[in-house]
């Protein structure tokens, strides 16, 4: 593993005693520090839980929030709940590909942005919503979403 | 309890400091509502509109009163005078509204909604006498938008933790009869009676006994958890601690969902100010009674609001559900007594021990006993969070307190309880809101989640929707739920295609029974509701996808085409130059005309078409006459 990898993740580990209980707060960390999570992260977390790697993988595939590959700069959230579903937010979704030119899911090329669909962000009284990186766009339009990519 | 004597008379002392103040005051609903429309852009204007004309005022950050759709909402009240409610709130009109009510005392009765507290504005009505809000009774929701959730003394001042003090100085045993008086039911949607449920896990044998608050928060299309949270943490913190000292509890965890950072960033604060007050921790106003609590955050999966997958959660596993018996009362968290009760009832209770278990039981139905927080949302002109009375109709929820579709659009259906909830069709609208009265009809309590359609949403597509939801949220583990909702998924996709046969309906009905019976949980168990209820009052939008290959709504995307009325194009060229699929051909002054093997039905001909021409149509089962090419435009130009 990289010193510089080690040392980050050393400094998440210390304020743990190693329980099981801990497992997916310090992968919430591990990605908030790396942006997702490296396979010798996850190695590195089993071992200090004492953990076969196996079960680390399995959490950390099972709960949609963790990542296993580099994503972008900036993560676009489009939402997919139901009130965002019945207020067009589908077609929010076809533009925000357009624009982007990846899929949910996918990255673009220069690691710049990052497309995911989220279940619901509960903004739902001002649906359709986007969110991009924290910031909570409401009553969303195709022609908005330039304006919040720029 | 001399101890909290104290406490209260410094809270309420600064709470009257601020009401009567000789400064006027400024109250901006920040939570996630309000911020995504702008308030955080409001509140700099304010700031730096007060500096400009020296002028000093309060500024108070609260919650969300309710009202979303008239987010950002700002209120301005003057020395002596009630609270005035502004909405729609932009930076742009700040400068002017500052000018106008702070230095030139004209209250703008044209941009106010309505006034907040004691005393009268000319021109201006009172806020709860509104349409939207006089039909509601507001327990649980009475504080959010009128306190600082930030500030502890603000809560304590309208009687918090008086609750907490009550229930100390009775033995835990008469606090679960009280909740038990009150007829207090789950607020997470199955409705189990939680005094009962606060009985088992008291008797329960063991020293160490936990309680969680469940705020994972999933259901699409449901906010009541996010709101109270960032709008009135203490509020859920006080029921909490009650529960833990009836049931025997010394450790509380509070599940929540990561999606919602500002109601974990106000829970986290609010549990270093009841640390800080001796309101948690051990010896808790020095009753000898100690509990702690602490908050883990979910991360993503939808199946944790189910409690044997929540508490696999959190220690550290696959959420994933297990059989029950034992229940979790009998041995739950690390295999210890656990009590889990979601962030609605907890406040419901910090309520009920603060006024009485009398009071409260007189509000509501006879089975269904209280007051709803409701998340309405969807096609309804006042989309926001409700909080009414059992008992209270449909009818009286959409048309009267949501003011009814938007656009004059008729009501097509109401969707209660999410993904394991169902449709109510515009026949129900006079059903009394209630756990029985819903469950018959085909749909569920919930969480409070409620969606309006109208006439523009197909049916079938949002019961695909769901399934949709479900399908990618089932954990796996049963068959029946991992395979079956895949296959019904199957098949409403296939008839939102027009590929559907008409044995599919008989089909989807047969696999709802058996991914019913045949699951552990209650996702697998009411996966099937959003197709079961839509099938039984909406049959004949199924039998018209399968048989005519129409979408009556004209939303399923295969079954709609779009076509260029010949008699209104002008042949200006717009949605020529923005179709995506070069599917239209055409030429200045030529009738454009739709390619319809190469048309992908994005609709984007539709949106760019000038509405002064309107020439663009969308139709479901029907062909409209067009001509085969472009032809010279012969109808003279539209006035512009």
């Amino acid at each position: 593993m990289e010193t510089n990898i080690k040392e980050l993740l050393d400094d998440i580990l210390t304020g743990y005693d190693g329980e099981r209980g801990d497992l997916i707060p310090i992968l919430q960390q591990a990605q908030e520090r790396f942006g997702y999570l490296p396979v010798e992260v996850m190695r590195a977390i089993a071992k200090f839980l004492r953990l076969p790697e196996s079960d680390v993988f399995g959490v950390a595939t099972f709960y949609t929030q963790f990542k296993l590959t580099p994503v972008g700069k900036k993560i676009v959230r489009v939402c997919r709940g139901t009130a965002c579903h019945v207020r067009g937010g589908v077609r929010i979704l076809r533009e925000v590909e357009k624009q982007l030119g990846i899929k949910p899911g996918e990255t673009t090329d220069d690691l710049e942005y990052s497309l995911e669909t989220i279940a619901c962000f509960g903004s739902c009284a001002l649906a359709p919503v986007v969110v991009v990186d924290k910031t909570v766009y409401g009553r969303m339009t195709t022609k908005k979403v330039a304006e919040i990519l720029r | 309890m001399a101890a909290f004597d104290e406490i209260g008379k410094r809270a309420r002392a600064e709470w009257e400091a601020l009401e009567h103040s000789d400064k006027p005051r400024i109250y901006i609903g920040t939570a996630t509502c309000g911020r995504a429309s702008g308030a955080l852009t409001v509140l700099e204007a304010i700031k730096s509109e007060l500096a400009r004309h020296d002028i000093e005022a309060i500024i108070t950050q609260v919650g969300c009163i309710g009202l979303c759709y008239a987010e950002p909402l700002v209120d301005i009240a003057k020395p002596g005078r009630p609270r005035i409610c502004y909405g729609s709130v932009t930076p742009e009109i700040i400068p002017q509204l500052i000018e106008d009510y702070l230095i030139n005392d004209n209250p703008r009765p044209d941009l106010a909604l309505g006034t907040i507290g004691d005393g009268d504005v000319e021109g201006i009505p009172k806020l709860f006498e509104l349409p939207m809000l006089k039909p509601q009774v507001r327990i649980v929701l009475r504080n959010c938008g009128i306190i600082d959730p930030e500030n502890i003394n603000h809560y304590i001042a309208q009687g918090g933790y008086s609750g907490l003090v009550r229930a100390l100085g009775m033995k835990p045993e008469e606090v679960i009869e009280e909740v038990k008086r009150s007829g207090l039911r789950g607020r997470g949607g199955a409705g189990f009676p939680t005094g009962r449920k606060w009985e088992f896990c008291r008797k329960s044998p063991g020293k160490v006994k936990y309680l969680i608050c469940n705020a994972d928060e999933g259901d699409p299309g449901a906010f009541m958890n996010r709101s109270l949270l960032e709008g009135d943490p203490h509020f859920v913190l006080e029921g909490m601690l009650i529960g833990a000292y009836a049931i025997g509890a010394t450790e509380g965890y509070i599940y929540i969902r990561a999606e919602y950072p500002l109601a974990i960033e106000r829970l986290e604060l609010a549990l270093r100010q009841v640390a800080e007050y001796g309101l948690v921790g051990d010896n808790i106003l020095g009753s000898g009674f100690g509990f702690h609590i602490k908050i883990k955050q979910g991360a993503g999966a939808f199946v944790c609001g189910e409690e044997t997958a929540l508490m696999a959660s959190i220690e550290g596993k696959r959420g994933m559900p297990r059989s029950r018996p034992p229940f979790p009362a009998q041995s739950g968290l690390w295999g210890k007594p656990t009590n889990i009760n979601n962030v609605g009832t907890w406040s419901h209770v910090s309520a009920i021990l603060q006024r009485g278990s009398n009071w409260y039981a007189g509000h509501g139905s006879e089975k269904s006993k209280g007051t709803k927080v409701f998340a309405l949302a969807g096609k309804v002109n006042h989309t926001g969070l409700i909080e009414v009375p059992m008992g209270i109709t449909l009818r009286e929820i959409i048309y009267g307190i949501g003011g009814g579709p938007p656009n004059g659009k008729r009501f097509k259906a109401v969707q209660t309880g999410g993904p394991s909830g169902g449709f109510l069709s515009a026949d129900l609208l006079n059903l009394p809101v209630g756990y029985e009265e819903l469950t018959e009809a085909g749909s569920i309590m919930g969480s409070g989640g409620m969606i309006v359609l109208d006439e523009d949403n197909c049916i079938v597509d949002t019961a695909r929707f769901f399934l949709t939801f479900t399908q990618a949220e089932s954990c796996g583990k049963c068959v029946p739920c991992r395979l079956g909702t895949k296959q019904m998924l199957d098949i409403l996709e296939d008839i939102t295609k027009g590929k559907g046969k008409l044995e599919d309906i008989d089909l989807l009905e047969d696999l709802a029974r058996d991914i019913v019976v045949g699951s552990l949980c209650a996702l697998g168990g009411t996966a099937p509701n959003p197709v079961l209820s839509s099938i039984r009052y909406f049959r004949d939008e199924y039998e018209a996808h399968i048989k005519d290959k129409r979408c009556p709504a004209l939303v399923c995307s295969e079954l709609v085409s779009y076509y260029i009325l010949p008699d209104k194009c002008q042949g200006c060229g717009m949605c020529l130059r923005d179709c995506p699929s070069d599917a239209i051909s055409g030429g200045k002054r030529m009738i454009h005309v739709i390619d319809q093997s190469k048309c992908i039905k994005c609709g984007t001909c539709l949106d760019v078409c000038p509405t002064r021409f309107n020439a663009v149509v969308k139709v479901s089962g029907e062909e409209v006459a067009v001509p085969s090419k472009p032809v010279p435009v012969t109808s003279p130009k539209s006035k512009q």
